[in-house]
């Protein structure tokens, strides 16, 4: 009975994440809310299966230790809280994106429980101070007006906290990526993202003369720079990618962005001239079987992984993960396609994708260009951090050692990660708070936008409708709202 | 009413194009991700996890029971059967015939063992049977891997050489196909844990457990003058009015060079002293070659390179200097001297030749099969490189074909098929008496269909006698 369970459950958790997937993206094109809300349940329902069948496996393997058991219902009461918290406390906010959020927890608390299960305990035991941190973020956001005026003080703090860390911090894995206060690790990098994000909407929201654009740029560069020397290539990399993007946006401009490219490039090449830790990133990049025992070593062993295990996977327990180093940070992706299959894997990216899709969208439909920008830089963020992170141990690009979003073990990504959805959280209800005013502050036809809105409230359409000729009429334009000033 | 809504539509446009665009640059970075995903574990993953570094072996022959290796025929080279107390163990039948080129799995893995092992432990039966034995408990079978090799070639080129130590590769000079790969002394795969202590013995094992025909390197003695020939014609035009008279040997620098067993010559063209293989006609040839392009042509030739197969081989090499002496030089360009090279790369040059300079990676594994013998993947014929021009290989031909009508090979006299070659005696020790005997030839010449390379060691001659063997062997079955 035991071992039927271990076998099927294999194939099992792919048609349950692959199903999970596709309701994530059919809620995307649902018309009417009570249609996506019952989609979006049955994926709260597929969530609960994943985690139950997954954590039955474990304690199969673990010799049918009771704390399993214990360990696998505080899981459980943690993930029903979270949704019957959001559900109550902010009926606004976006459900699809708490399903996700709570799916990559539970796909890392089940990967991490079977590669470090003291790990894993830690793991959890951060998420749930995390979520209650976060949880008055949303409200926060919704609420505040002033967010915008501290563009100094978020590029201050930011600095600030990188050059700590380049000073102060300890080398790990041959960066400085953190420092420790009071004996819990600290990496500020994950943090100042967020405030980076906040510094450049802030700047570039209204003002987006030369002068703004050049002291913007010249604060974003002294960031990057701080963090290449502290050897953190993979945050210098997404920060360069996040500034190079907003700045495109807030000008319109691609010009600015291009010339940033080219900058990036150049620098790039410098680098792998002058930097040794960045000549060998790109040596085990193109080759990590010529330098196998070296620094080929780790992409070598992913590469065994991911290809070892296949579409099915092995089965969790059945692989061979721990084989590569650092698994539950930087590489827990190609655990995951190892154990639980390549099909699984390339779910879990569609997942990030509508994840990425749901930040952007929310950026788009707002009409606040401050909040507009901070959606979008969150978005961009999170979108290169999965990028460069799956990109990185599939070979597809160098690896720099970034995690993976909610999914990699390690409480400052955890922390901040969760506050970036908490942000987002809390746009959604200023969204909807905006509709309303607006509603209110127009008794004219309401029945124009009434219409409109009806007519066509799918995520996805109002995506592709924008790039196709196919009817858009739900956005009603304010000619006084602030972008048309420019 | 119209205007309204085209005009927010227009204004959502201007405010949102930028975001859309970047939406749908991530869109496309995501699924180029995923592309290479797919891409990577369909045509990628197979080779990158047959790698010694990766230590999921020993998960996989949990799971799955490691397949066979056969020859061309089917015939079965390797298996795997389980033992009365339920152990698997792998058995060879042919036990010392194929053992180099098969290997072993006790005490390390080596040959197609070890290169195929991943391939072997890894199963294609149908996705239904996999599920199903999966739930059962029960092991699947892995892939069969159906190898280019010839059981009865492969047989005779093995007892052609008797007693002798040495090494033998049978291939087709149009496909690359290995159809024979033979070393000796030979093992026991059978029994490879038990002799251990007898195989690694410094003193008296000989190497046993090299195979002598992908990692020997040995002097390729006259089969050099291919070359040193080759070089020769491209230097000079007229080489069809070469003379020379040969007295027995040739002296430079107070150094004697001589001809093998003394033997002079007498007045010969080119095509009498390639087939007498003259030691004293070509040391004087090499002292008028251009040094420089003598070794980039030895080097077109692979000398000083990896060879491009995915049969891990021993590299050849060729070390002349321009700045060498007369007497290196002379040496050098009868094939003694510092170059040195493994059957397999002598194979390659000959097979070259045979099919007009290109030539075709040589491989060992033909396809492999699922259990049920349906194909998974196959390994087709592939162009590796260009070592000579076609010119060279018209004229090449004609000369090694005249080795065996008028030359030093008199073994395939009343053979019903046609074969150019060359033989070559190559010393190894001060000692002038020990050497070993070489050949590399091909058959018919108009249309090449097998090569044969041999080398024989301690042996004066044998070499051609056992080509001969292998090709009457060929021919009989045709």
């Amino acid at each position: 009975m035991f071992s039927i369970i271990v076998k099927l459950s294999k194939y099992l958790l792919i048609i349950l994440f692959a199903v999970f997937t596709y309701l994530g993206f059919a809620a995307m094109r649902k018309k009417t809310e009570s249609g996506k809300s019952l989609l979006l349940s049955f994926q709260r329902f597929m969530l609960l299966f994943i985690h139950l069948l997954a954590y039955t496996v474990i304690y199969i393997q673990k010799d049918r230790d009771t704390g399993v058991i214990i360990f696998y219902l505080v899981q459980l009461i943690f993930f029903v809280v979270v949704f019957t918290v959001y559900y109550i406390a902010y009926p606004k906010a976006s459900m699809q994106l708490v399903n996700l959020m709570c799916m990559f927890m539970a796909i890392g608390f089940i990967m991490i429980s079977r590669l470090n299960y003291d790990r894993a305990i830690k793991q959890v035991g951060i998420a749930i101070v995390s979520v209650v941190a976060s949880l008055l973020v949303p409200l926060i956001i919704s609420k505040s007006r002033d967010l915008r005026r501290f563009k100094y003080l978020y590029a201050g703090v930011g600095a600030a906290l990188l050059c700590v860390v380049a000073v102060l911090g300890r080398l790990s894995y041959g960066a400085k990526l953190s420092f420790s206060i009071a004996g819990i690790s600290f990496q500020p990098s994950e943090f100042v993202k967020i405030i980076f994000v906040f510094f450049v909407a802030a700047s570039l929201y209204s003002d987006t003369s030369i002068k703004s654009i050049l002291i913007t740029s010249a604060i974003a560069l002294f960031y990057i720079l701080v963090l290449i020397a502290s050897k953190d290539l993979g945050a210098a990399m997404i920060f360069f990618f996040v500034y190079l993007v907003m700045l495109y946006v807030a000008t319109k401009e691609y010009v600015y962005s291009l010339v940033g490219l080219a900058v990036g490039a150049v620098a790039a090449v410098a680098a792998y001239f002058m930097f040794t830790h960045v000549r060998t990133r790109v040596i085990a990049w193109l080759d990590p079987f010529s330098v196998v025992n070296d620094e080929g070593y780790q992409v070598a062993q992913s590469l065994f992984a991911i290809g070892t295990g296949g579409w099915f996977g092995s089965g969790l327990f059945k692989g061979r993960p721990n084989d590569i180093p650092v698994v539950e940070e930087d590489y827990i992706f190609s655990a995951i396609s190892e154990e639980m299959g390549g099909i699984f894997a390339i779910c879990l990216i569609f997942c990030c994708m509508c994840c990425l899709i749901l930040f952007i969208n929310i950026a788009m439909q707002l009409k606040d260009r401050f909040y507009k920008l901070v959606a979008l830089g969150l978005g961009t963020a999170y979108g290169f951090q999965v990028f460069v992170t799956i990109g990185g141990v599939t070979k597809f690009i160098p690896s720099t050692g970034v995690t993976l979003p909610l999914i990699s073990y390690g409480g400052s990504s955890l922390l901040a990660t969760l506050v970036v959805f908490a942000i987002i959280q809390g746009l959604y209800i200023r969204r909807t708070d905006e509709e309303v005013s607006r509603e209110k502050r127009r008794p004219g036809p309401r029945n124009t936008f009434d219409e409109a809105y009806s007519a066509d409230d799918s995520d996805w359409n109002r995506i592709t409708d924008n790039f196709g000729e196919t009817q858009y009429e739900r956005y009603e334009e304010d000619k006084e709202t602030e972008f048309q000033k420019r | 009413m119209k205007d309204t809504k085209k005009i927010k539509k227009q204004n959502f446009r201007s405010a949102n194009r930028e975001y859309t665009v970047v939406v749908y640059a991530f869109l496309v970075l995501f699924l180029l991700l995923i592309g290479y995903f797919i891409y990577y574990n369909v045509f990628q993953s197979d080779k990158v996890i047959n790698n010694s570094f990766n230590k999921r072996q020993d998960t996989l022959a949990a799971e799955i029971v490691k397949g066979d290796i056969l020859d061309r025929n089917g015939k079965v080279l390797a298996t795997t059967k389980t033992a009365k107390d339920g152990t698997e163990y792998r058995n060879y039948p042919y036990g010392q015939v194929f053992a180099h080129v098969v290997g072993y799995t006790d005490k390390g893995k080596t040959g197609l063992e070890s290169a195929e092992n991943f391939t072997l432990l890894r199963s294609h039966s149908s996705i239904i049977t996999q599920i199903t034995n999966d739930i059962n408990n029960v092991k699947s079978n892995g892939d069969n891997v159906v190898t280019t090799l010839d059981y009865t070639l492969q047989s005779v080129a093995y007892n052609a050489l008797g007693g002798y130590n040495g090494a033998v590769i049978v291939m087709e000079p149009k496909t690359g196909k290995i159809l024979a790969m033979v070393s000796k002394p030979a093992f026991d795969p059978n029994n490879i844990a038990a002799n251990w202590d007898a195989y690694t013995n410094e003193q008296s094992s000989k190497g046993i457990l090299v195979n002598r025909a992908t990692r020997g390197l040995y002097p390729p003695g006259s089969t050099f003058k291919i070359l040193t020939l080759l070089e020769y014609i491209r230097e000079n035009k007229d080489y069809e009015n070469f003379s020379y008279t040969c007295k027995g040997y040739e002296t430079a620098d107070d150094f004697k060079l001589r001809c093998y067993d003394g033997t002079a010559h007498g007045k010969e063209d080119l095509t009498a002293a390639f087939a007498n293989s003259c030691n004293s006609a070509f040391s004087k040839i090499g002292l008028s070659l251009d040094i420089n392009k003598l070794r980039s042509t030895c080097e077109r030739a692979l000398f000083n390179k990896s060879l491009p197969t995915d049969i891990a081989c021993g590299s050849s090499s060729f070390v002349l200097e321009p700045s060498a002496t007369k007497p290196e030089i002379m040496m050098t360009a009868i094939g003694q001297g510092e170059t040195v090279v493994t059957p397999m790369h002598m194979a390659m040059i000959g097979a070259a030749i045979a099919n007009d300079g290109v030539l075709m990676a040589p491989y060992l594994v033909d396809h492999t099969v699922n259990d049920a013998g349906i194909t998974v993947s196959a390994t087709g014929p592939r162009k590796a490189a260009t070592l000579f021009d076609k010119e060279d290989c018209d004229v090449l031909k004609k000369y090694m074909r005249a080795v065996v009508t008028q030359g030093t090979v008199y073994q395939f006299k009343g053979a019903k098929y046609e074969v150019a070659g060359k033989t070559g005696t190559a010393e190894y020790s001060s000692d002038k008496t020990k050497s070993h005997s070489w050949f590399v030839g091909f058959a018919n010449v108009e249309d090449p269909e097998i090569l044969v390379t041999a080398i024989v060691e301690d042996a004066d001659g044998v070499a051609p006698a056992v080509a001969r063997q292998i090709m009457d062997a060929y021919y009989a079955k045709k």
